[in-house]
């Protein structure tokens, strides 16, 4: 229980970090689309046209939203395990292609071959959506690697959750991150729940933020459900990668409202403990009031931009639905590439 | 009028129970609302409202069991509907994406349950013609792969080496000997001990657009890290519609060496030959050594790269030409004739070739092919080979349970059966753990007697 205790003061420092008024409606923006998208593909899964596994990212909008908005767009290089379709809308991926890609449609960004869980982009620099839980620890840190090899001053914000942290491939790249200082920033989205297992129940210690403290890496737990708070603390975190001290980890206290994928027993955790996240701590209900009081937003602007959320979320998911399945000669391409 | 339909909770379910209903007729909801809780045998879930309205009605009673998915179970009045405009859905509509359909449906479902198209066939390109009067030169197999890299490192600023004892100690078995004087620590470099973790951070490095030469000090360290080689390389292109590569070589000795006992001596040609997505290569001449290494780090794809510890001290002659590149994916006739095939590859050749040396000498015009390449594998050479001797053998040091013999057996039997005069017989590693007693060592590999002895039972000479 120690670390809600240190959720709590994190959440009640007397410094909070300010957003301005366009910082909070970038991050209302980006968040709402990340809920609305989420919801909507709950629902496609539901009637059937999004099949395997779907992990919905509802409840952790803070944590990418806040990260994206910290880093470089475009430069910086993203990577993460399979609940990824947060960190696809966020750093600028088509909505459209990633509903298609969910749908099994050629129009998906990987053609309808990649699913839910394996999406990527040279162009916005995200590397997956990736399958296996872990592998992706040391695959961002070959990403920063390439960065500290060619000089291009970009950073690589490798994301993975509180059951990865106990994978040991982690532990083998956070000794190489740190013997090459390589510009790195480790994010673990800790959401209290490695599929249905509580930290507690499958972590010896659950600080992570001092999972590298052998190591000689920085670490600092994060609010992760207000947004502020992250894009603080990954503003230095990324500064400090980037300026060549290497690799940082930053836990993010965060929570799932979803089940871990579609199909979950929902008897891990409470109601009453979702319920309390959601009522209490949801990280676009603090920004939707703060923009409120502000007076910066009346209700009626919010639900314009409620509405042009919903426009691209609908579009997304008719483009998905209609669509065609990818042509069957694809079956046999992308496999290798003819020299 | 949005109907709120019931949902499935993975692609396998027909059916469920609603346990019970959170909101009433009449109630204002919002997206994001837990309308009603319905659960299976395996799993609840809450129904969350998409649309924002007021609940119009509730067409399934709380507590009702078997209900169909996609059957309506709610209806809700959005903003600014009237009542009046929404007509009921009298029939679902059909889950047209569910995997789980009778026949009957699947076939009209096309073009998801559309014939399966043929593979498209790779085709090697021929050695390249080497100049008139090409001086030869006699090197190690561990020279040549010295030389390749070396080349490809001065030739490609985005090449570089990484693995255990690569870069100061020069190497376990001085592969890249003199590597890190010329192309010094950023290019050349020593990792931990932590095969799992650099062989995936090389691969993000690919991701990257770098060209990681990967070297394990074997390939048996290497199975630490055969998840990030089959998960993350190989099934990369694939997996992003084409759109992130990963061009790297991943390369080490392979099999057995000598009284190492069972954990250093195993062969993995037959597992990473056996995946897509990835190039297998096992050379067995100090030339094809050269040649293919610098193939493999050219290529855009993931290449596994298999060596023999025995063979970096045997030599043979390499051309001396400016760029001594080789195909990929063309087996090399080592020695042509007409009786008999054997097919062999890396340290299986070194046996192959002794028993054809004395199978001639006792009038057995052998045809010898050395594959070279595991994947993609050059079948019509071998086809093609068994249609002229009618007869074949293969010799691996791997296991003989799916392995590259077994494999070779299965295409000519499907694409050459007509033309057996005897069934194939596979010359293999026996079935056991590679045991440490030098006596039990030898008779666990193959050896030269037992290719002689197969040959003279496929040509019925015994």
């Amino acid at each position: 229980m120690a670390r809600k205790a240190v959720a709590t003061q994190a959440k009640t420092q007397s410094n909070i970090p300010q957003f301005t008024k366009e910082q909070d409606l970038e991050a209302y923006r980006e968040m709402l689309l990340i809920r609305r998208f989420e919801e909507k593909a709950g629902q496609m899964y539901g009637m059937g046209l999004i099949g395997g596994f779907c992990h919905l990212y509802i409840g952790q909008e803070a944590v990418v939203t806040g990260i994206t908005m910290a880093s470089e767009k475009g430069k910086d290089a993203q990577i993460t395990g399979y609940r990824d379709h947060g960190h696809m809308l966020v750093m600028g991926l088509d909505p459209k292609g990633v509903m298609a890609e969910l749908t099994g449609r050629s129009g998906g960004l990987s053609k309808g071959k990649g699913g839910s869980m394996h999406m990527f982009s040279n162009e916005h620099r995200f590397y997956g959506g990736n399958g296996i839980v872990g592998a992706q620890v040391s695959l961002g840190a070959g990403l920063a690697f390439a960065a500290k090899y060619k000089g291009d001053g970009s950073v690589s914000l490798a994301y993975f959750g509180d059951g990865a942290a106990n994978q040991g491939q982690v532990y083998e790249t956070f000794n190489m991150a740190k013997l090459w200082n390589l510009p790195v920033v480790f994010v673990i989205e800790n959401n209290k729940y490695a599929m249905g297992t509580a930290i507690e129940r499958a972590s010896a210690t659950t600080d992570f933020s001092m999972r590298g403290a052998s190591f000689n890496i920085p670490g600092e737990q994060v609010d992760g459900m207000d947004v502020r708070m992250v894009h603080d603390a990954a503003k230095r975190a990324i500064e400090h990668a980037r300026s060549g001290k290497g690799p940082f980890i930053l836990e993010m206290l965060t929570y799932r409202y979803r089940g871990h994928s579609m199909s979950d027993p929902a008897k891990y955790r409470t109601k009453e403990e979702v319920t309390q996240y959601r009522q209490e701590r949801d990280p676009i209900e603090q920004v939707k009031a703060r923009l409120l009081e502000s007076g910066f937003q009346t209700e009626e602007d919010l639900k314009t931009i409620e509405n042009g959320i919903r426009a691209i979320v609908t579009e997304a998911a008719d483009f998905a639905t209609n669509d065609p399945e990818p042509a069957a000669a694809e079956l046999w391409t992308d496999i290798t590439i003819s020299a | 009028m949005p109907q709120i339909l019931m949902p499935a909770l993975s692609p396998t379910m027909e059916e469920g129970k609603l346990s019970k209903w959170l909101v009433k007729v009449g109630d204002t909801v919002s997206s994001g609302d837990v309308l009603a809780e319905i659960e299976t045998d395996k799993a609840t879930m809450e129904v969350e409202s998409i649309d924002a309205g007021v609940v119009k009605e509730l067409l399934v009673a709380e507590g009702t069991e078997g209900v169909l998915v996609n059957t309506p179970i709610a209806l809700i009045l959005a903003e600014g509907e009237t009542a009046e405009a929404a007509p009921v859905a009298k029939t679902a509509p059909e889950p047209s994406e569910a995997p789980v359909v009778p026949a009957e449906k699947a076939a009209e479902a096309a073009p998801s349950q559309a014939a399966v198209p043929a593979a498209p066939k790779f085709v090697a390109d021929s050695d390249p013609d080497l100049p008139e009067g090409v001086e030869m030169v006699e090197m190690t197999v561990r020279q040549a792969l010295n030389e390749a890299m070396a080349e490809e490192l001065r030739r490609d600023p985005d090449v570089f080496v990484m693995g255990e004892e690569v870069a100061e100690y020069q190497g376990a078995y001085k592969i890249t000997q003199n590597l890190l004087q010329e192309f010094g620590p950023q290019r050349i470099i020593d990792t931990p001990i932590t095969e799992h973790g650099f062989a995936g951070l090389a691969v993000g490095a690919a991701f990257a657009g770098l060209k990681p030469i990967v070297e394990f000090m074997t390939w048996n360290f290497a199975m630490q890290a055969i998840d990030q080689i089959i998960n993350s390389a190989a099934k990369q292109l694939y997996m992003s519609g084409g759109q992130v590569k990963a061009p790297m070589v991943f390369r080490g000795p392979n099999g057995a060496a000598a009284r190492v006992g069972a954990q250093h001596s195993q062969d993995y040609s037959a597992w990473y030959s056996s995946v897509p997505g990835l190039t297998v290569i096992a050379p067995y001449s100090a030339a094809d050594a050269k040649g293919l290494l610098k193939a493999a780090i050219r290529s855009p794809n993931p290449v596994v790269f298999l060596e023999n510890e025995i063979l970096y001290g045997s030599t043979g002659l390499v051309p001396k030409v400016d760029d001594f590149v080789l195909p990929i994916g063309k087996a090399r006739i080592a020695r042509k004739g007409k009786d008999v095939t054997i097919v062999s590859f890396s340290m299986g050749m070194r046996y192959a070739t002794q028993a054809t040396e004395k199978l001639v000498a006792a009038g057995v015009d052998v045809e010898l092919i050395d594959l070279r390449t595991l994947r993609p594998l050059d079948s019509d050479t071998v086809i093609e080979s068994v249609k002229k001797t009618g007869r074949l053998v293969t010799v691996e040091e791997g296991w003989p349970q799916n392995g590259i013999g077994a494999e070779i057996s299965a295409r000519v039997m499907e694409q050459a059966f007509d033309y057996l005069d005897a069934p194939v017989i596979r010359v293999t590693g026996k079935d056991v753990p590679m045991p440490y007693a030098a006596n039990l060592e030898k008779l666990a590999l193959p050896n030269v007697d037992e290719v002689i002895a197969a040959v003279n039972a496929v040509t019925y000479r015994s």
